[in-house]
């Protein structure tokens, strides 16, 4: 594993998921390299969230080995007893954010202090320095005024603008999005597909995200995977996937995606 | 029967002891019912073996029997197991018991009224148990808890008036001894209204407002 570890930050083997009879995640075999931006795209239930939230450990696998950076998130043999939470995950987690579609936002703080909390709590950071790394990202993403507000008195596009600063403020090396532009607004769409862009384009984190944002993922992504019935049925550069397909299925997928 | 000014002022101040004694009976009956109803959510939110199923069923009992029974059972039955209580002290343990069962479900929804979303949040920024719980979920299940709580505040503050059945000499045993003693109910029960009203109603718009400060939109 760690000879790998340098050119590989995500990596799923084996790895198998099903909720009854339904057969979520089949032996799924998945890597990203470090920096990559990484697009997943599919029909709606076709385990996409899953794969993320596996990776956040908000799931377990049933089976396989999921690793980040080179460190064990998951090692689930099928039959024993999962411990939710081991000591590796807690530290291996910490090198991952998430985006959620909901935002998910604290209801009860601040723009600014949905920012500082883990920065404060999780690394022990004295709150002035914590505010000071808050202020940096909020201004990033363009919500300086904002910084004492209530996430009830900002727009969708804030509040996620808030969720992405939030995440970004555990110095994550792998950053989640999970169909972030998907509870909002259309007028609102484009301010989060920017800050989204800006990081892309401006850092080194991994960045694996679902979206339906075919021109988006076009533009930002290095790679796109088509994922089907719990396996990656087609993947490669963006202008392969999204334009010449070769698979049937990603090709009918994206006329129905590309119609609305 | 008309009303009688000056046979109302006469009974008024051993009313208003009557009343300080139901007030006395609530307040202690609260902190027990807050108490004991933080252990029972408590015991059942650990799903341990055998206790937590114990404290459900606790839960079903104590809400599925009336009040009155409890007390009956509390002042008559337990003397002859050598528990001899006084009637304060019976009808507030009695009170608190009750609304302990109460009070354990305020807190479960409570809990449960703080969505999933946060609780994944707070997984995604790896915040360890305790902030998890101190920082994020308690904050804003307050929230909705202390509303809910007053409201059974109000309904224990009126309940305790059960307990005249008992011979707890609060507010409505007062007014009852002396409808019997004076043969005049009018004056009595009366004020016994008012001076209930004159608690309950403030306090609900009390409540009201509390309610309206902590909403998450506020
Ligand atoms: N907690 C759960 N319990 C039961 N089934 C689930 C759960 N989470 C997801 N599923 C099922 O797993 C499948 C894949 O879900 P998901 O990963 O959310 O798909 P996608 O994000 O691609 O739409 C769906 O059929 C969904 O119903
Ligand atoms: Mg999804």
């Amino acid at each position: 594993m760690s000879e790998r570890a340098s050119d590989v930050m995500i990596s799923f083997e084996n790895v198998d998921k099903s909720w009854g009879d339904n057969h979520v995640l089949k032996h799924l075999n998945f890597h990203v390299k470090p920096a990559e931006k990484v697009s997943i795209i599919g029909a709606s239930g076709s385990g996409k969230t899953t794969i993320l939230r596996i990776l956040m450990t908000l799931e377990h696998p049933d089976e396989g080995v999921v690793t980040v950076d080179g460190d064990e998130l998951w090692n689930v043999t099928r039959g024993r007893r999962i411990r939710r939470e081991s000591k590796q995950m807690k530290l291996t987690r910490r090198k991952i954010g998430m985006v959620f579609q909901q935002f998910n936002l604290f209801p009860h703080l601040t723009a600014i202090e949905n920012v500082m909390e883990a920065p404060v709590q999780v690394l022990g950071m004295s709150k002035e320095e914590a505010r000071e790394r808050a202020k940096g990202l909020l201004d990033m993403v363009g919500l300086d005024k904002h910084l004492d507000h209530k996430p009830h008195r900002l727009s969708g596009g804030q509040q996620q603008r808030v969720a992405i600063a939030r995440a970004m403020a555990m110095r994550p090396k792998v950053l989640l999005l999970d169909e972030v532009t998907s509870a909002l607004d259309p007028e609102l769409i484009g301010e989060v597909l920017g800050v989204i862009r800006d990081l892309a384009t401006s850092t080194d984190m991994t960045m694996l995200m679902v979206t339906h944002e075919m021109r988006f993922a076009e533009e930002i992504s290095d790679r796109v995977v088509m994922f089907d019935n719990g396996t990656a049925i087609e993947q490669g550069p963006p202008q392969q996937v999204l334009r010449a397909p070769e698979n049937e299925r990603t090709r009918r997928f994206l006329h129905a995606v590309l119609e609305h | 029967m008309t009303w009688d000014n000056e046979f109302a002022l006469s009974i008024l101040p051993d009313l208003l002891g009557g009343l300080w004694v139901t007030i006395q009976a609530t307040m202690s009956g609260i902190l027990i019912a807050l108490a004991l109803g933080l252990i029972v959510a408590v015991i059942r939110y650990l799903r341990i073996p055998v206790l937590s199923p114990v404290f459900g069923f606790y839960v079903q009992f104590v809400r599925g029997t009336p009040l009155l029974v409890q007390a009956f059972a509390a002042f008559y039955i337990l003397p002859d197991y050598g528990i001899v209580l006084s009637p304060l002290i019976t009808g507030i343990i009695v009170l608190g018991v009750n609304y302990s069962s109460y009070t354990a479900e305020v807190y479960r929804s409570g809990i449960e009224d703080v969505g999933t979303g946060q609780w994944e949040a707070a997984t995604a920024l790896s915040l360890p148990v305790r902030p998890t719980w101190t920082r994020i979920v308690l904050p804003q299940a307050v929230r909705s808890i202390v509303p809910m709580l007053g409201n059974y505040w109000i309904q224990m503050f009126k309940d305790s008036a059960i307990l005249s059945l008992i011979t707890m000499n609060e507010l409505l045993n007062v007014g009852q001894t002396i409808g019997s003693s004076e043969f005049r109910y009018l004056e009595p029960l009366t004020i016994v209204g008012i001076l209930f009203l004159a608690v309950s109603y403030p306090a609900a718009v009390l409540i009201r407002r509390l309610e309206r400060r902590l909403a998450l939109t506020s």
